[in-house]
């Protein structure tokens, strides 16, 4: 299962990457494995603001809809278009292509409550057994 | 033991005592069943029963023969009038239109009459080709983007026409309603949101149709859709291109609700930026059954097709090439997106809706032209020369397709009544729906001759004259 260093993780497996007061949000390898192939990924609209754990998108694959949650508070900059006509690159590049939106981070002491790669890793072993 | 009849015509012998008993289990098997559940007899098997559930003898009438039970269900029926017992000028949401026999004889194969909503679904190719045409000619015959694979009825449609609208406009509460649309309609469209966070404005009709200004006002407000019904209950075509330029300004959806025989006519929803289009089915070949099984069909333009309710069959090819068919978009549906689903509806009418679709299939384009055009002949025929007997008058002035409404000089109920002993059923009485006692909903289709009419027109003012005369001479 790959879980990135250089990333922040929640609960309810998205990743977080930090680029100054900016972040770019996505599921996981291992939450991409688990619901199998995505067919369409329901994104927020640019300009939307809410706070920590507020669902703000939903990925749909051939068996399950599953809410995407804030991890921080922020306003939504970008969304991956890409996905409209390739949802399928959550599956195949979770971490890359496969991102879903970016946001402005509002409060910065929110990523330090976050997950790193290690306590993730520990989550989904926790979760296997 | 108890509860069961103490005359078995059965088998006296029988340890169960069971007459008219259609279970094909025997004694033998019982035994052995009970023997092995680790019973000795049925009474110790059903011992956590309280014995005052037991101890009780049904007041049965006795059993009856095949040809007795036959007689009484005929008698009972015989009670019914249908439209081939009477003339009947009745609409008002259900109308009898003619039907094909070859629809019949197709949908009676066992095959498609006896099939329950297929559960491995892509082991019924030939029902999910079916729904697959019937949603295919929908989108045709509406101008949408994608149909689902139906639903109940036109009424229960309408209703998932605003749950898909409040679902789709996220933050929007509001929507307008038409008071020109059918009662019955709005009426569940209220039972549909009750409890919802949702908010109701209907509007008054102006004259029989929906007022633009009153409409503009009501969109002041951010409003999530707005639902609109052409022909409408009274039988008038609204402005609906009017109606959508001004939902669509103030950034609300338009839920359109057409009669399928009139788009063989008029400007299908799809031609007017309508974003979602609902109706009753039942005139494309489903009779009318005294109020049900109906169809209600369900179209929307391409963006909301992750938020419609209901089946969707798509159409894809297997893993070795070959088209096939199969139920998409499932992660829609509430067995899959649970709460946040747009509705729990997890079926849809397929027998109707084939039925719809033979129908559509053998008029094709030039024929549903054809009966929508005697439909809109053949009624307007009717109202110009009932406008010419005295006191009567049409209440909207307005273009109508197959429905009108008619004022007269005395109740219609009255008229009604004079009219139903000549085996004519004139129109529906609209002091049913709290309109005025003078009022009547008239409706004409392909299947009335002029014969009919004529016929018609001749009972309506002789009826209209006895009663004038009981009147005035009541006044002396």
């Amino acid at each position: 299962m790959n879980i990135p260093e250089n990333l922040h993780y929640v609960e309810t497996h998205e990743w977080l990457r930090v680029e100054g007061d900016t972040a770019t949000v996505g599921i996981t390898d291992h939450a991409q494995h688990e619901l199998t192939d995505v067919v369409y990924v329901e994104l927020p609209a640019v300009g939307r603001k809410a706070d920590a754990q507020a669902a703000v998108a939903a990925v749909e694959s051939v068996k399950a809809a599953s809410d995407i949650y804030l991890p921080v508070g922020g306003e939504i900059l970008a969304v991956n278009d890409q996905l409209q006509t390739d949802p399928g690159l959550v599956n195949s590049d979770p971490y890359g292509a496969g991102w879903l939106f970016k946001i402005k981070v509002v409060n910065s002491a929110e990523v330090s409550k976050l997950m790193d790669a290690k306590g993730y890793a520990g989550l989904i072993a926790a979760h296997a057994s | 033991m108890t509860g069961f009849s103490e005359q078995s015509t059965h088998n006296p012998e029988s340890k169960t005592n069971r007459a008219m008993d259609y279970i094909p289990n025997t004694d033998a098997g019982l035994d052995a069943m009970m023997r092995e559940a680790g019973f000795a007899t049925f009474d110790e098997m059903t011992a956590t029963i309280p014995n005052k559930l037991k101890d009780f003898k049904l007041e049965l009438p006795r059993p009856l023969t095949e040809l007795e039970l036959w007689n009484e269900l005929r008698s009972l029926a015989a009670c019914n009038l249908g439209v081939d017992d009477v003339l009947s000028f009745l609409g008002g949401g259900a109308y009898e239109h003619y039907i094909p026999a070859a629809i019949d004889t197709l949908t009676s194969r066992s095959e498609f009459y006896t099939a329950y909503t297929p559960y491995q679904a892509e082991a019924s190719q030939g029902t999910l080709q079916a729904i697959y045409e019937y949603q295919s000619m929908i989108c045709a015959l509406t101008g949408m983007d994608v149909s689902n694979a139906s639903l109940y009825d036109g009424g229960s449609g309408l209703a998932e026409a605003v749950y898909l609208a409040l679902n789709a406009q996220t933050g929007k509460r509001r929507v307008v309603l038409s008071g020109a649309v059918h009662p019955e309609y709005r009426e569940v469209i209220r039972t549909y949101t009750r409890g919802l966070d949702c908010e109701l404005v209907e509007l008054t009709p102006c004259h029989g149709v929906m007022d633009m200004k009153t409409l503009q006002e009501a969109l002041q407000v951010p409003t999530a859709a707005v639902v609109a019904q052409s022909p409408n209950f009274f039988g008038v075509m609204e402005s609906m291109g009017e109606v959508s330029r001004l939902a669509h300004e103030a950034g609300a959806l338009l839920i359109a609700s057409v009669n399928p025989i009139s788009l063989g006519l008029i400007q299908p929803p799809g031609a007017y930026g309508a974003d979602i289009c609902v109706g009753e089915g039942q005139p494309l070949g489903i009779p009318l059954s005294y109020g049900g099984p109906y169809l209600g069909f369900l179209a929307a333009k391409k963006a909301l097709v992750h938020k419609i309710s209901g089946r969707i069959v798509g159409r894809s090819t297997d893993v070795n090439g070959t088209t096939g068919f199969c139920l998409t978009l499932q992660a829609r549906e509430q067995h899959i997106r649970r709460e946040r689903a747009t509705s729990n509806i997890c079926s849809n009418q397929a027998l109707m809706a084939l039925r719809a679709c033979i129908y559509l299939s053998l008029l094709g384009k030039r024929g549903l032209e054809e009966v929508a055009r005697l439909n809109w002949q053949k009624a307007h025929y009717f109202q110009k020369a009932w406008c010419q007997l005295d006191g009567c008058r049409l209440v909207y002035e307005q273009p109508f397709f197959n429905e009108f409404v008619m004022e007269l000089p005395e109740t219609a109920s009255a008229l009604l009544a004079q009219l139903e002993d000549q085996g004519i059923y004139a129109g529906i009485d609209l002091a049913r729906f709290g309109m005025s006692a003078n009022q009547l909903l008239v409706c004409v289709t392909e299947t009335k001759s002029r014969v009919d009419i004529d016929r018609s027109l001749k009972a309506i003012k002789q009826a209209l004259d006895r009663l004038k005369g009981r009147a005035s001479r009541a006044d002396r």
